[in-house]
């Protein structure tokens, strides 16, 4: 018999309306990396939602070395030494490393802290397993990468001995992902037991012992990572050969329709620094200009500029001839701009609206949905979202009434790029398009892109994801510290020079 | 001068309490904006004592500590309300803190006019005379009256400071005031603890509304509630940054100009400027909108307060 660190088997859980999970059988080995691969509502987070205790499955049990357990609450899991990265950390900002650490598990007599020895524990653990972090630092003071090594380190101080990973890679930038790696090998080495939930095949290859794969629910199959391909996982888990790359013809260029004259916007974060620095360029018609560049370079503050999010501290934005360095965001957007924001949340939709709501965002002021009386027409605003819907296969509970904060992320992206694409904009706006999405998505996303060039528009992409970046784009312009420092043709470049570009070490 | 001293100490002891109260309560995760009416309840409770209670001068420690439990008992009691309403039911906690800031002073008003009535059914007043049970906890330094209740509120300083901030309790509750969903994932009931902090104002304000009433007069009239203190209170925790040791720095500062309002007579060149006592008994109120406009900007409220915690919302 193997050994196996925790075992779910043949579990099923049922929603009204939905068999979230139908007879999953998952079996964890001691010491391993087990990857959990499938498409964003393929029922990964109700499974582990199951282990944790959040929601008692029909059918089916869980052993943990051999013997049925009975998880009822999150306590019962950590009790069981069952641990987890949430994708979106479960960190109190204001408090320092070390209180976050010790945060429900606090070594204290009488009720006062002893923090003492749990600092000496934290920085053993920390040198033991390479997770550099500062114990006293405070977590809003912090890059996301040593917040998720925080959250690891939570793991590790309660003596965790099963550690799962939820998409642990959507929020880093490539050098942390590649430390990230090393450290979970590193912790399999010793003897922990990992489960890795993503949809980046690369990094399952990469990482992963074995794989387990779920599509619509169901289990497919376990496969061991040595004996199979990339292209093997991506057809069990979404059914079907995907390409990867995106097939396209040469661009065609005409004219000018974004021309960005030196502009410059001041950052936020810094006083006396411009998070965007005498920045020109052109985007055409026909064309997919492409900015790349690690996080936090200035791209934000430019698509800012741009769409009219923050005003410009210098330099001037013309678009399709006409001067909008100070035009209203709304007439950007009537005359045929498109913005498909970074941060879904923030500048992407109002959560508590419906999805028909959200669809009709930045038009619902026009004739076809406010009749002459200043009432919206019902009617039509619940056709033109059913059509959205329908054509891009925005999935949801309730359709068109759905709230948009009960929407899977993958879907509140796809009903943005409906919505911006849609309006058949004459210039669009993409910022990290496919942030968080399955390959079956990001291989439709990339059509849609592709498609709206072809048509004669122009295409801004702003894109952390180098492959992402080479296989859409016509042009790269490569952004360092708020200035454009290279373009690079994806042609003849390689993602080894675009990287010296990005980290500084070269310039045109 | 020493009036000063004085009555900016005692105010500033009030203003301390019940900003303290607001403190703990806020940093759990509940906005409790009905400090100004558990004040009312706390000060009805020890005032009741106050009357009842036999006493025959001198300073009375037993007098005291049945004041001070009887006005933290009701004002625990009077929290509970905010907590039932907001935490188990999710009600809007501006909303309740409001309706139990109204709910209070007509209780108090209705309750002490019908005790009043009951006793000499010509006697239709609302106010309750204590004069000389005061005495109990007020002690002669000189010219300077020692309130007992000064000591209380540096007392309850250093507790709820200590509490915060060296232990596990403090960490927990302090959590769940700004991550509620991130305490829950470690096992910490976040229930528990923000009723913790709601009736641990309560218990604050209690004693915070009896200081008020026992500042100056030796009698209280409960149709008046308070002054809007608990309010200024709440702008005091502000300006005090969520902080127990700035809080203190900012009580002193808003009972410092509530005590001008008082003693502005006592000094020479202040009277000799002919401001009439309108603008000096406003001083305060003033301060408060003065010194929120340009400080509550760069706020430190606990990111999850005023939002009813639910096990689903991620």
């Amino acid at each position: 018999m193997e050994n196996y660190a925790i075992e779910m088997l043949n579990i099923t859980k049922r929603f009204p309306g939905i068999i979230a999970n139908d007879n999953i059988t998952l079996q964890l080995r001691k010491g391993e990396i087990h990857a959990l691969l499938g498409e964003n509502g393929a029922g990964k987070s109700t499974l582990m939602s199951v282990l944790f205790g959040l929601y008692q499955p029909e059918e089916g049990v869980i052993k943990k070395d051999g013997k049925v357990v009975k998880i009822n609450d999150p306590n019962d899991a950590n009790r069981l030494g069952i641990g987890m990265v949430h994708q979106h950390f479960k960190l109190v900002e204001c408090f320092s490393v070390l209180d976050n650490i010790i945060l429900g598990v606090e070594p204290n007599t009488a009720g006062f802290l002893q923090k003492k020895e749990a600092r000496e524990k934290v920085v053993a653990l920390s040198e033991k397993y390479g997770l550099q972090v500062d114990p006293d630092a405070v977590i809003e003071d912090i890059t996301v990468g040593m917040q998720q090594r925080t959250e690891i380190l939570k793991m590790l101080y309660r003596e965790n001995e099963i550690l799962i990973f939820d998409e642990p890679t959507a929020v880093l930038t490539p050098q942390e992902i590649e430390e990230l790696m090393q450290i979970m090998k590193g912790l399999a080495k010793e003897g922990k037991s990992i489960l890795f939930i993503s949809h980046k095949l690369n990094e399952i290859m990469e990482v992963a012992d074995r794989c387990t794969v779920l599509r619509k629910g169901k289990y497919i199959g376990t496969v061991e990572i040595a004996g199979t391909t990339k292209e093997e996982l991506s057809r069990m888990m979404v059914g079907r050969d995907v390409e990867f790359v995106v097939p396209k013809d040469p661009a065609k260029p005409t004219d000018v329709v974004l021309d960005v004259q030196g502009i410059t916007v001041a950052s936020k974060s810094h006083k006396h620094k411009n998070a965007v620095n005498n920045v020109s360029f052109q985007v055409r018609k026909g064309e997919i200009v492409c900015i790349a560049g690690i996080d936090g370079n200035g791209q934000t503050e430019l698509v800012y500029g741009i769409s009219g999010l923050e005003p410009l501290k210098g330099g001037r934005i013309e678009f399709l001839g006409q001067d909008i360095t100070k035009m209203p965001i709304r007439k950007r957007s009537t005359m045929g701009m498109s913005h498909i924001p970074e941060d879904r949340h923030k500048h992407g939709l109002v959560l508590d609206y419906t999805l028909e709501n959200n669809i009709v965002l930045q038009r619902y002021f026009e004739p076809e949905f406010t009749n002459a009386a200043g009432f919206l027409r019902k009617d039509n605003i619940r056709k033109y979202a059913e059509r959205l819907i329908d054509e891009y296969d925005v999935r949801s509970g309730q359709g068109p009434i759905t709230p948009a904060r009960a929407m899977s992320g993958g879907n509140q992206q796809k009903a943005i790029i409906a919505r911006e694409i849609d309006k058949d904009p004459k210039l669009l706006i993409a910022v990290q398009p496919t942030r968080g999405l399955d390959v079956g998505a990001i291989e439709f996303i990339h059509k849609q892109i592709v498609k709206h060039r072809d048509a004669g528009n122009a295409v801004l992409l702003v894109s952390l994801e180098l492959e992402e970046v080479m296989s859409l784009s016509d042009r790269i312009l490569v952004m360092y510290e708020g200035e454009i420092v290279g373009e690079l043709d994806p042609k003849k470049t390689t993602v080894e020079e675009m990287g010296l570009y990005m980290a500084g070490a070269k310039r045109q | 001068m020493i009036l000063l001293l004085q009555y900016t100490l005692i105010f500033a002891s009030v203003l301390l309490l019940v900003a303290l109260g607001g403190c703990v309560s806020e940093h759990s995760g509940v906005i409790n904006l009905g400090l100004e009416g558990i004040m009312v309840m706390g000060a009805l409770g020890g005032a009741l004592v106050m009357k009842f209670l036999p006493y025959d001068g001198g300073a009375g420690f037993g007098m005291f500590i049945c004041v001070l439990l009887a006005a933290m008992l009701i004002g625990v009691l009077y929290s509970s309300l905010l907590a039932v309403a907001c935490i188990n039911l999710k009600a809007d906690q501006t909303i309740v803190g409001t309706a139990l800031n109204m709910l209070a002073t007509a209780l108090a008003t209705v309750f002490v006019k019908s005790m009043n009535t009951a006793m000499n059914p010509n006697d239709h007043s609302s106010e309750i005379f204590y004069g000389k049970a005061k005495e109990a906890f007020v002690s002669k330094l000189g010219n300077f009256e020692l309130n007992w209740f000064m000591i209380v509120a540096v007392i309850l300083l250093v507790i709820v400071y200590v509490m915060l901030y060296k232990t596990k309790f403090g960490l927990r509750l302090r959590a769940c005031g700004e991550h509620p969903q991130a305490a829950a994932s470690v096992g910490i009931s976040v229930f528990k603890m923000r009723w913790a902090g709601v009736l641990l104002s309560g218990l604050l304000g209690g004693v915070g509304g009896i200081t008020y009433i026992t500042a100056g007069a030796s009698t209280w009239k409960f149709e008046n509630g308070v002054a809007g203190f608990g309010f200024l209170a709440l702008a005091v925790m502000i300006f005090g940054a969520w902080h127990p040791f700035k809080i203190a720095g900012a009580a002193l500062l808003f009972g410092l100009f509530r005590a001008l309002g008082n003693v502005y007579g006592a000094f020479d060149f202040l009277k000799s400027m002919n401001i009439p006592s309108a603008i000096y008994n406003m001083l305060p109120y003033i301060v408060c909108l003065i010194v929120l406009t340009f400080t509550s900007k760069n706020s430190k409220a606990p990111k999850a307060e005023g939002i009813p915690y639910d096990k689903g919302m991620r």
